[in-house]
């Protein structure tokens, strides 16, 4: 790791507040996205040459945002700079720079905000704070809202419920709209409008690599496991993150849901049309994109015929199914809408809609229908790692907080040794693991080795107190950041894993197929 | 003085009144167009209007989130709130018993809330994060707050006002009947400073007071799988 520019955190005895370094991240910014990868989905190319058209679009925008969210109307008027959210912030812990405290970040565009929709910015801008939208203030904003991952942390802390997530959407939003958009998530949208995926992986490359997954297993454990794609009438479709397909530890879950679907005899697909559970769309905060992006799974859904839908490992693809698709696409229940009636009419409203693997799995586990050989895992000893957009904005089963209780209710059925990390650090208070919100990009390193330390600091507890071995996770995000931070902070990166990994290695899968 | 005053507070009320009214219908207008309470979140309305009470009553998230806020924060509110309970005695004639029996704590509330105020001044200067995001106006605020108190409570145990003829020119003020103010320094005082306070109201972070209960990440039940929660503009799209 000596190639880094950066000092990487050290593990403090007590977790005390960092002392503030002004600007120690004004230079952390991602790449910005080529005017053909704007152009591909709908925004503007690049910036205008002239500032002040620039200028008066963003303004505009954030006008037209103001009247479409009440959260970001509220957030923007509510803050009393009480300070309650601001060390709760992974990222402000990690890099000390005061501008990732959540109440600065959400500032930046409040000072805004308040000179151009506020009687007392329009009159006192020095008194209340209120700033012009500058050029430098833009590429500020380009910088730190590129530094949040929208976990939603700093919400739960706050009086008010200020929600930092839907400013950096809004602000994100209104970059996207004049020109100023993020390489990486716009990319994957732009590959996900064409290809269904977040990978660009067309259908025969799919088809491709289900196969030979179906011979790893059967050379593995001599059964004849399937993973069927586009089959049309079967009882369930999964969607899962594309990662699944072909990264390691990812595509370890996905051999585990093959098993379960497998040992409870229950028809499934993939679709190529929607493999991508992921919603890029979440993180550029348009609401349009989101919705295109989740309409995949609504014409794949009809198209197939089948009757539940099951959303694989993937923590933000689990909120924007869980929380928004009924609003977007119609898949869930109540609607009484031509467009929701005609979905909802098809599946199966005994089972949640979507349905996460994870109550998928716990529901047959109750029924009696799978069986385990825990000590298959017992060279582990597991903790669980909450991902935010699980933990803070979803939820599992029929009562509040059983995002929580499920997945390690997974691991105990299917494993002897579990452990869970400092209260503190876990459940809804969960810390993010630094590359969340479409900042896993390799240009934002530093920002994601930064922002895994609260993390690390309490992995490495268990792991010196409990010999933990292997944090599972249910997010395609959480895992790929692990996998490539972990060893700056001296772990081996196979420490995480998914929960349907565990699944996987205990799973009786009896002889009949 | 006293046409003077019952100008400015027939002003404050207006503003008070017509700015919030405006306020609040914005923000009840504005849509939410995508369900986002922060979990873990009731199912039911009525564990909603629990949680908002939990909110409102002892400030449960910021309890969480730091203790020395929240009791600063926690006196200050909890006083100011006793203290505007005792204060009703201005306005009704027959002060009824329970007003009666609350008027000693009303009196004490307001060291409270003085205490609270200056706890909350305190970490503005002590605590460098706190600095960091402080601008004037949060100074003015608290300045005003605890001028409101200090003046309040001075009229209460140092240098007595005419409470009798006080209350004789609010409950004029309400009849349209102006009745003589008492010439006191304090009671001059303490009364710009409300009226400041209620004219600013609207237009400031005070706006918190009925921001919390628009707050769609704590008043939503979580049930989007079970409802669809399509706003009009949204609505819209469908249609293209
Ligand atoms: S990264 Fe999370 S805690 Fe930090 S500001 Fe964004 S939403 Fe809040
Ligand atoms: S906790 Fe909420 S009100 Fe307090 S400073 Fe943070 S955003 Fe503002």
């Amino acid at each position: 790791m000596a190639d880094l520019e950066f000092q990487i955190p050290k593990y403090r005895e007590y977790p005390e507040v960092p002392v503030l370094q002004p600007g120690a991240m004004a230079h952390s910014h991602p790449h910005v996205a080529s005017e053909k990868i704007q152009e591909a989905i709908g925004f503007q190319g690049k910036l205008d040459d002239d500032w002040q058209i620039t200028h008066d679009k963003a303004i505009a925008k954030f006008g037209e945002l103001l009247g479409k969210y009440r959260s970001l109307k509220v957030f923007m008027d509510a803050c009393v700079h009480c300070g309650s959210c601001t060390d709760k912030c992974h990222y402000f812990i990690g890099t000390s720079d005061p501008k990732n405290m959540p109440v600065a970040r959400q500032e930046l565009m409040r000072s805004v905000y308040r000179r151009y929709f506020t009687f007392a910015g329009k009159l006192f801008p020095g008194l209340v704070g209120a700033k012009d939208l500058t050029r430098e203030l833009l590429d500020e904003w380009y910088s730190y809202f590129w530094q949040c991952s929208e976990c939603r942390r700093c919400s739960v802390f706050c009086p008010y419920g200020i929600d930092t997530a839907e400013v950096t959407m809004a602000a994100r939003h209104i970059l996207d709209t004049v020109g100023y958009g993020q390489k990486y998530s716009n990319e994957i949208i732009g590959k996900v409008y064409k290809i269904g995926n977040n990978l660009g992986l067309p259908g025969p490359a799919l088809e491709d690599t289900l196969q030979g997954l179906e011979e790893d297993v059967k050379e593995d454990t001599g059964v004849d496991v399937k993973y069927p794609l586009d089959v049309q009438g079967a009882e369930v479709l999964l969607v899962t993150p594309s990662a699944d397909f072909f990264a390691e530890p990812h595509i370890e879950s996905l051999i585990g849901y093959g098993k379960v679907f497998h040992a409870a005899g229950i028809s499934w697909t993939l679709s190529s049309h929607a493999s991508e559970a992921g919603n890029f769309g979440l993180f550029n905060g348009s609401y349009e994109t989101m919705r295109k992006v989740a309409m995949r799974i609504r014409e794949a859904a009809l198209e197939l015929g089948v009757k539940r839908i099951v959303v694989g490992e993937c923590g933000h693809a689990w909120r924007v199914a869980y929380a928004f698709w009924n609003t977007l696409n119609g898949v869930g229940a109540g609607g009484n809408d031509p467009f929701s009636i005609e979905l909802q009419k098809q599946l199966d409203p005994r089972y949640p809609q979507p349905s996460h693997i994870c109550e998928f799995t716990w529901d047959l586990i109750q029924q009696g229908r799978l069986k385990f050989d825990k000590e298959a895992n017992d060279h582990r000893v597991i903790t669980f790692h909450d991902s935010c957009n699980v933990a803070r904005a979803s939820r599992m089963g029929g009562y509040p907080g059983g995002q929580f209780e499920i997945p390690r209710n997974i691991i105990k059925a299917v494993a002897n040794k579990f452990v869970d990390m400092a209260p503190e650090t876990i459940r809804e208070v969960t810390y993010c693991c630094g590359g969340g919100g479409g900042i896993l990009t390799d240009e934002l390193i530093e920002a994601r080795i930064k922002g895994a330390f609260p993390r690390m600091e309490a992995l490495q507890q268990v792991v010196e107190r409990h010999g933990v071995n292997f944090m599972a996770t249910i997010c395609a995000i959480c895992k790929a950041q692990f996998t490539k931070v972990l060893p700056y902070y001296g772990f081996n990166m196979r420490l995480v894993g998914g929960v349907h990994q565990l699944v996987s290695t205990a799973i009786r899968l009896g002889n009949e197929h | 003085m006293t046409t003077f005053f019952a100008i400015l507070f027939y002003l404050a009320f207006a503003i008070l009144v017509v700015g919030l009214a405006y306020k609040i219908y914005d923000f009840a207008r504005t849509p939410a167009p995508l369900s986002i309470p922060t979990t873990p979140a009731p199912t039911t309305t009525a564990g909603v209007a629990f949680r908002l009470a939990r909110e409102v009553v002892l400030f449960e998230s910021l309890f969480k989130g730091n203790l020395w806020i929240w009791l600063f924060g926690w006196m200050f509110h909890m006083g100011l709130f006793l203290v505007l309970i005792r204060h009703l005695r201005y306005f009704i004639s027959d002060v009824p018993a329970w007003l009666v029996f609350i008027q000693p704590f009303g009196k004490y509330a307001a060291f409270m809330m003085v205490a609270g105020l200056a706890g909350l001044w305190a970490r503005r200067f002590l605590v460098e994060r706190i600095r960091y995001i402080t601008t004037p106006s949060d100074h003015l605020w608290l300045v005003v707050l605890i001028g409101i108190g200090i003046t309040g409570a001075g009229m209460t145990f140092v240098s007595h006002v005419d409470v009798v003829a006080v209350k004789a020119f609010f409950l004029g003020l309400m009849r349209f009947d102006i009745q003589p103010l008492p010439d006191h320094p304090a009671l001059y005082i303490h009364l710009i400073l409300v009226a400041l306070l209620m004219i600013l109201f609207p237009f400031s972070k005070l706006l918190h007071a009925p921001g919390v209960f628009f707050s769609p990440t704590r008043n939503q039940a979580d049930t989007p799988r079970e409802k669809r929660h399509l706003a009009p503009w949204a609505a819209q799209i469908e249609k293209s």
